[in-house]
């Protein structure tokens, strides 16, 4: 695959950079990520792997914008209100950068269309805001081997995590199972700063793209915490878990599965 | 006796437990926050047992769900 003028020019910043190169910009147009959430987290993630050049790029969300999406979901404008966002999302991608593939998956992600969603991809980024979809992801992709980004973000705080296969610990050796409904808050009902969605899913599609190029060091084996009101980011290391239920040494989850979602969360806006 | 509980150094008494520390340090629903000492996951069922020494690192994981 040679480089048009119109690429050489487009990825001239990357290019130029030892770490990326010719070879580490090839990579990534030759890429497959999927994003599951076009919402606060999913917005700044896929804007920034669209302008990366990340060659394929998958967008799995069930949900239309709402009004109240836009205080933080920069991918989204106001005339796209009432809009599918994976539509949404894909025409700003797509006029971000005409070189990439986008693929829409207007629907919710349940453990019988996860698997063969997750299939065609290299990198899963979770952009969802909720327990049972986290839970979800999580399961999936280490039952499939696919490494992916986890990330949550409530108030002015946000934390992400990286899980790769036979690099854990993930999500589950961490949090056991999900909290009960309404036991911790929602951003719903506890709000989020917008630009706690382009910090943190900002450092989401940096994992995807170190990933890609194979630099650098994931973000595996640690949980990193962001608080804006104190401005302090931490690296958390997290122990290993041999009795998690997905990853470890006699799991008990061998098969993708739902935890039942209150109506609440199905129906209500994020 | 001294603890790093969440990165910071502080001076606590001794005779402290999981549980003791958590109520100490306000943490608010304490039965989802998962506890990390030194390095190693204590379980919700051990809170109430699980001793703490002079030196331990002690790390409050939350659970956050936001993200659309």
């Amino acid at each position: 695959m040679a480089f048009t003028n119109e690429q050489l020019e487009r990825y001239s910043r990357h290019i130029i950079l030892s770490e990326v190169g010719v070879k580490g910009q090839k990579q990534l147009l030759q890429s497959k990520v999927l994003i599951i959430g076009a919402g606060g987290l999913g917005a700044p993630a896929a804007l920034y792997l669209a302008a990366a050049g990340v060659g394929t790029i998958g967008i799995a969300d069930a949900d239309s914008v709402d009004l109240s999406n836009l205080q933080r979901q920069v991918i989204h404008t106001t005339p796209d209100v009432g809009k599918a966002k994976t539509q949404s999302a894909k025409e700003t991608m797509e006029a971000i950068n005409p070189d990439i593939t986008v693929n829409t998956y207007h629907t919710f992600v349940t453990a019988r269309n996860i698997p063969e969603l997750i299939a065609g991809y290299d990198f899963i980024i979770d952009g969802t805001d909720n327990f049972p979809a986290k839970f979800l992801i999580n399961d999936a992709c280490v039952l499939a081997k696919k490494p992916f980004s986890h990330a949550g973000i409530i108030r002015f705080k946000g934390q992400l995590l990286t899980y790769a296969p036979d690099k854990g610990p993930c999500y589950r050796c961490v949090f056991k199972e999900p909290p009960p409904p309404e036991a911790v808050p929602t951003c719903r009902q506890a709000g989020v700063i917008g630009a706690m969605g382009g910090v943190i899913g900002s450092l989401q599609a940096m994992e995807a793209i170190k990933y890609i190029i194979g630099k650098g060091e994931l973000l595996t084996g640690y949980l990193l915490t962001y608080d804006a009101l104190k401005m302090e980011f931490r690296k958390i290391k997290l122990p290993g878990n041999d009795s998690c239920p997905v990853c470890g040494k006699n799991p008990s989850i061998l098969e993708p599965f739902d935890y039942e979602q209150t109506a609440c969360d199905l129906k209500g806006g994020h | 006796m001294k603890l790093t509980v969440s990165g910071n150094v502080k001076e606590y008494a001794g005779g402290l437990t999981v549980r003791k520390l958590l109520e100490l340090e306000q943490v608010e629903t304490p039965e989802y926050v998962t506890v990390s000492v030194n390095d190693e996951f204590i379980p919700t069922g051990d809170f109430d047992t699980a001793a703490l020494s002079d030196g331990d690192s002690v790390e409050f994981l939350y659970f956050m769900g936001g993200g659309r």
